[in-house]
């Protein structure tokens, strides 16, 4: 259970979201250019943190924008939200999570 | 493989029979021999399993049986079965889609059928049939397909219509008019479930009999190599242990390993809860899963209704998830077996599960020679666990995986070959 603030509603029950995985991966621009490898790894390689994540979530049942939560892995507590084009904190994220 | 009746290893314990309670009846069970030792880690070992749960103890024990490498050290960071093989719905079966996953699977279900006599430790293995329902006309033609697929690999299976379905489970609502109605299914009638703690204890008592020290309490935190990169050993909480062949088998938390061996795995560590009613008087004695409506069901010899459903959807390793998962799994319980809802829930649980982009476990070498990782089970590790073990010590002696493990090698992710068992798995994997 968890209580997670959309940037454009506020907080809600987690049941109100689907969930996005890792954020701030980016789509490689030249997909023809990839190795296999590469292209395997943005397909199907995403970080797993113990942790600090930074990671995407839709509010599906409310205004259904999609936005970025950092969360703690370990604790499921929510340790910032953001909008889409946003970054996040640094400091709240710590070395795990990034990409 | 060894005999039960010839296995006698350096502790020498004695057999478990019926004459063994009776004669121990006589001293009120006070001198039972432990059933493993818990020995202080050694400096060395000729090979290290990280992760002592089912799948970890299996590889240890035929690594010492099958391989004859018996200077073998299992390290648990918790206690021996305390992750996900005493947490799972203990339910197994081999009916899955492709040939690759038909021949793990099977392989496992072939070994969980003589596994009591081999470990000489009950399992209570019981072969009571696994249902899976249809709850539309396309679903029932989708199955019927899977099943001819099943058979063509020598798999038992067959379709059950709805008066099938009524006639083996007797509570089931097969009234058509529900949201979901019952519409028929399949059955693998030598599918069936286990007890969980047993195959964790059972695969621990043969395999400290054979030599193999399992150390609980004891969590690697870093790999050592050596100049070429090649794996020497660990470091853990109860300091360093050195060997040339290193397997880690720890479900959810194999990312975190591979992020400590500095390479990246393509799991996702998420939830999976499971629970069980208060207990009552026999109502179903086979295994019913519905992958519609996320919910599968069977009944412990307590008499509890055991109850799984899927994952929570979010990354997580805290070892619980979110209260509307369970709300649907009893939505659909109460649907699906009217006389469930005036129940009570007993306890709630979750583990955390290492779920795999194409639902198919991975089998592996890694970047790292000498470190081989088994991982990747997601929801459905339990059935596996004999044959899991039994093809990853395999690896682990030999270095290059066997004809049932090639498959499984994290090479098919960039090589495309990916096993998509996520249909053949349902929710109930």
């Amino acid at each position: 259970m968890m209580l997670i603030t959309c940037p454009y509603c506020g907080p809600r029950d987690d049941a109100e979201f689907s969930y996005g995985n890792q954020a701030h991966i980016a789509r490689p621009a030249d997909p023809a250019a990839c190795s296999d490898r590469e292209w395997a790894e943005y397909l199907y390689f995403r970080d797993n943190p113990k942790g600090p994540f930074a990671e995407r979530w839709m509010h599906a049942a409310g205004c259904r924008r999609w936005f970025h939560v950092v969360r703690d892995t370990n604790s499921h507590a929510i340790l910032q939200t953001y909008r889409v084009g946003e970054w996040p904190d640094p400091a709240i994220l710590g070395g795990e999570g990034k990409s | 493989m060894a005999e039960a009746g010839r296995r006698r290893g350096p502790t020498g314990k004695p057999r478990y029979s019926i004459f063994a309670l009776a004669r121990n009846a006589l001293s009120y069970h006070e001198n039972w021999q432990a059933a493993w030792r818990n020995p202080e880690p050694k400096p060395a070992y000729d090979a290290i399993v990280v992760g002592g749960g089912g799948h970890g103890l299996a590889t240890a024990y035929y690594l010492a049986s099958v391989h004859g490498i018996r200077k073998v050290a299992v390290l648990e960071k918790g206690w021996i079965g305390g992750g996900n093989t005493g947490r799972n719905t203990t339910i197994i079966r081999s009916n899955y889609l492709w040939d690759e996953s038909a021949a793990i699977y099977e392989h496992a279900l072939k070994l969980w059928e003589g596994l009591t006599g081999e470990l000489n430790f009950n399992l209570m293995f019981s072969q009571r049939g696994v249902i899976t329902l249809a709850h539309s006309e396309h679903e029932l033609k989708e199955m019927r397909r899977r099943v001819e697929a099943i058979r063509l690999n020598g798999i038992d299976t067959e379709v059950l219509d709805t008066a099938g379905v009524k006639k083996l489970v007797p509570i089931i609502n097969t009234d058509q008019s529900i949201r979901h109605p019952v519409m028929g299914g399949f059955i693998q009638r030598r599918g069936g479930t286990a007890r969980h703690d047993a195959v964790a204890w059972g695969y621990a008592r043969a395999a400290d009999d054979l030599g193999v020290d399992i150390i609980q309490g004891c969590e690697v935190t870093g790999f050592l190599k050596d100049a070429t990169g090649a794996i020497e050993g660990v470091e853990t909480s109860r300091g360093t242990i050195r060997s040339k062949r290193v397997g880690c088998v720890a479900a959810g938390h194999s990312a975190v390993l591979a992020a400590m061996a500095g390479f990246k795995l393509p799991i996702q560590a998420r939830p999976l809860q499971a629970l069980v009613s208060e207990p009552i008087k026999p109502v179903i004695d086979t295994v019913v899963m519905s992958n519609a409506v996320h919910m599968y069901v069977s009944q412990s010899d307590k008499g509890e209704l055991v109850l799984g459903a899927g994952t929570d959807s979010y990354n997580s390793y805290a070892q619980r998830g979110s209260l509307n998962i369970i709300e649907h799994q009893l939505a659909a319980a109460c649907e699906l077996y009217p006389i469930v809802s005036r129940l009570r829930v007993l306890r709630t649980w979750g583990g955390i599960v290492d779920t795999c982009p194409d639902a198919s476990p991975i089998l592996s070498t890694t970047p790292v020679e000498g470190l081989y990782f088994n991982c990747g089970w997601g929801t459905g590790g339990f059935k596996a666990t004999p044959g899991s073990g039994h093809v990853f010590a395999d690896l682990m002696a030999k270095g290059r995986p066997n004809a049932i493990a090639a498959p499984f090698g994290l090479e098919r992710f960039s090589g495309g070959y990916l096993i998509d068992e996520h249909g053949a798995a349902g929710v109930a994997h």
